[in-house]
């Protein structure tokens, strides 16, 4: 702070030589960098706060011996693995079917995401935001509603099997309600504008350009499609994957408003264990496992396509 | 191809004449977007209907039935005839705005600085939001709850968290900063550097540089980012579930309902909303229209 200083931009009485346009500007440059770091504070500190201790504590929790609330506020960290074979070895089926299903949902999600998103952005000229606007309009509405909805669509005599039933074109014991079909069914409804987005952001910043190049050099539409539009796509499609399949991973209203007993996912008996029987140290091993397979995926994407990338960025 | 080329007189192959695709195939891909943009609309039209549906009176309270006869105004008469279900509205209203308001304030500057300064823990802290927006939010709610638990049994301040309106509020804060901070980043990153150094010339101090050419340029980054913490806010089912305690919000008051059949006030509530946000967004892209038509 002993430099030029740095208010000379303030008043200026008359007369007075002014500095030379870069005099003050190193000051000034310092300056902006211990501001930024003050403006930087209450917010790093809130996700410090909010995020990365809780996270802490959440892996301090999957270590003690036993449940906070079972034991009556004794728990005792004691390195206590155990909470982690315990509950892969109990659950690992669940585990699988979250998997499983997330992945069915995923591939789906973005086997229906990408034409859609496709044609907007190359087709979709003046009404492209307009047509990618009505494609988020529905999430206006609650999930939590919006998957109930469903169970009015898929019910047994709801809206799409109601009729069909009466003019007897499907038996009466047919369902889907409560089956494993419901349930990816909710969650591909649920997580395709999380898929969506991030891929119409990926296409549409591809340069028309670069396609056009590629039919001049006499690549037939499909070819120019797979060399050129689908290799620039990429981040989103990765990123459409990491917003789509971790989330669906961990998701559990579906599960619950949709499913049945054969359908339990990992975000049930994580909740389960939390909210109803108490077993914290075990269902935060769970919830850690969770964590870290995201933590893996993101990592791997931070890697390839780095934190500041738009695609993201913009979802 | 190599004789081709020496040669004097390249002969080309025939170019492929680009003419529009005349066959049916060119209607696919519109008439599957449309099929698409149908199916993702089809609960929100099934919860509007459904708010019509006339239900067979059973005993006291009103439940939503699969069977849909029309049709009846009586729900939206009643509107508030679910005291615990206007109260649950109050509680996600009284959450959303002021958690929106100061995850804008605190995700602003972060968004601002990660987009203008190179600063030691700049990788750092675009990992950790990075993290925010990915995490499942299981595991962001039961590490929220682990810690409100934690504190309420080692007591390290001298008092325990009930869980409640406060941990719904300060949990929401959490999630949303790392959404308001990538929105202001965005548009942020995308400014002109030269502007504020244009102001600075002409004497502006920072706070007035900031006042008067910063904040407006980045203005529409803020109140998309604002607009978002509300509508994630509003949304927000699994974390609210973990840290509510035995206060609700809509939608965890939904989810309890629905496991004996909702009210008929829930659909013309989601209405209510759908129509709000619907409007919003409506306002903000034309904004943001005629603000681009200006430049």
């Amino acid at each position: 702070m002993g430099q030029a200083p740095a208010e000379v931009k303030g008043h200026i009485p008359q007369g007075v030589e002014l500095p030379p346009a870069r005099a003050g500007e190193r000051a000034l440059e310092r300056r902006r960098r211990a501001a930024a770091y003050l403006q930087l504070l209450p917010g790093w500190l809130y996700l410090c706060v909010g995020f990365v201790i809780p996270l802490v504590i959440i892996v301090y929790t999957s270590l003690t011996t036993s449940g906070l609330f079972s034991t009556g506020g004794n728990a005792t960290f004691s390195w206590h693995w155990a909470n982690y074979s315990d509950g892969l070895s109990l659950y690992s089926n669940i585990y699988i079917r979250s998997l499983v299903y997330a992945g069915i949902a995923t591939t789906i999600c973005i086997g229906l995401a990408y034409p859609m998103a496709y044609w907007i952005a190359f087709y979709g000229g003046k009404w492209k935001s307009t047509l990618f606007m009505l494609i988020l309009v529905p999430f206006f509405v609650s999930f939590v509603i919006r998957t109930v909805q469903w169970n009015f669509i898929l019910g047994t005599d709801g809206l799409l099997f109601g009729p069909l039933k009466n003019h007897g074109l499907l038996s009466d014991s047919f369902h889907v309600l409560r089956t494993p079909i419901a349930v990816i069914a909710g969650i591909t409804y649920n997580f395709l504008p999380f898929a969506a987005l991030p891929l119409y952001v990926a296409l549409e910043r591809i340069d028309h350009g670069l396609v056009e190049a590629g039919k001049d050099l006499y690549a037939s539409p499909s070819v120019a499609f797979r060399k050129v539009v689908l290799p620039l796509s990429f981040p989103g499609i990765f990123a459409a994957i990491i917003l789509t399949f971790v989330p669906a991973t961990g998701d559990y209203v579906n599960a619950v408003v949709l499913g049945g007993t054969g359908t339990t996912m990992i975000g049930q008996i994580i909740q389960n264990q939390f909210l109803e029987a108490h077993q914290y140290s075990i269902a935060a091993a769970l919830s850690v496992v969770l964590m870290a397979g995201m933590l893996v995926i993101a990592l791997i994407y931070a890697r390839i396509l780095g934190t500041e990338d738009e695609t993201l960025a913009a979802a | 191809m190599s004789t081709a080329v020496s040669a004097d007189v390249v002969t080309l192959p025939e170019a492929p004449v680009r003419t529009p695709r005349k066959r049916w195939t060119r209607f696919i891909l519109p008439v599957f977007t449309l099929v698409m943009i149908v199916y993702l609309a089809f609960p929100v039209l099934v919860m509007i209907i459904y708010s019509f549906n006339v239900i067979p009176t059973t005993g006291e309270s009103e439940r939503q039935t699969t069977q849909f006869t029309c049709c009846t105004i009586g729900h939206w008469s009643g509107i508030f005839k679910v005291p615990e279900l206007n109260h649950a509205l109050l509680i996600s209203i009284g959450v959303a705005f002021p958690s929106a308001f100061v995850a804008t304030i605190l995700g602003t500057f972060l968004g601002l600085v990660l987009a203008r300064y190179t600063f030691r823990g700049r990788g750092m802290t675009n990992f950790i939001i990075f993290l925010a927006i990915a995490v499942p939010e299981i595991v962001l709610g039961s590490s929220l709850l682990a810690m409100y638990v934690q504190l309420g049994v080692s007591k390290p301040f001298g008092f325990s968290v009930p869980l409640g309106y406060w941990t719904i509020l300060l949990s929401h804060i959490a999630f949303q900063i790392a959404f308001v901070a990538i929105t202001v980043r965005a548009r942020a990153s995308g400014l002109d550097r030269s502007l504020e150094n244009a102001a600075q010339d002409l004497f502006a101090n920072p706070r007035t540089t900031f006042w008067r050419v910063t904040f407006p340029l980045i203005l529409p980054g803020i109140v998309a980012g604002f607009l978002l913490a509300l509508v994630l806010s509003l949304d927000d089912f699994v974390i609210t579930n973990f840290v509510n305690g035995s206060t609700n919000t809509f939608p965890t008051w939904v989810y309890g309902a629905s496991r004996l059949g909702e009210p008929p006030q829930v659909n013309v509530w989601g209405t209510v909303l759908f129509t709000v946000g619907i409007v919003v967004a409506v306002l903000q892209v034309v904004r943001t229209r005629r603000q681009s038509s200006e430049a």
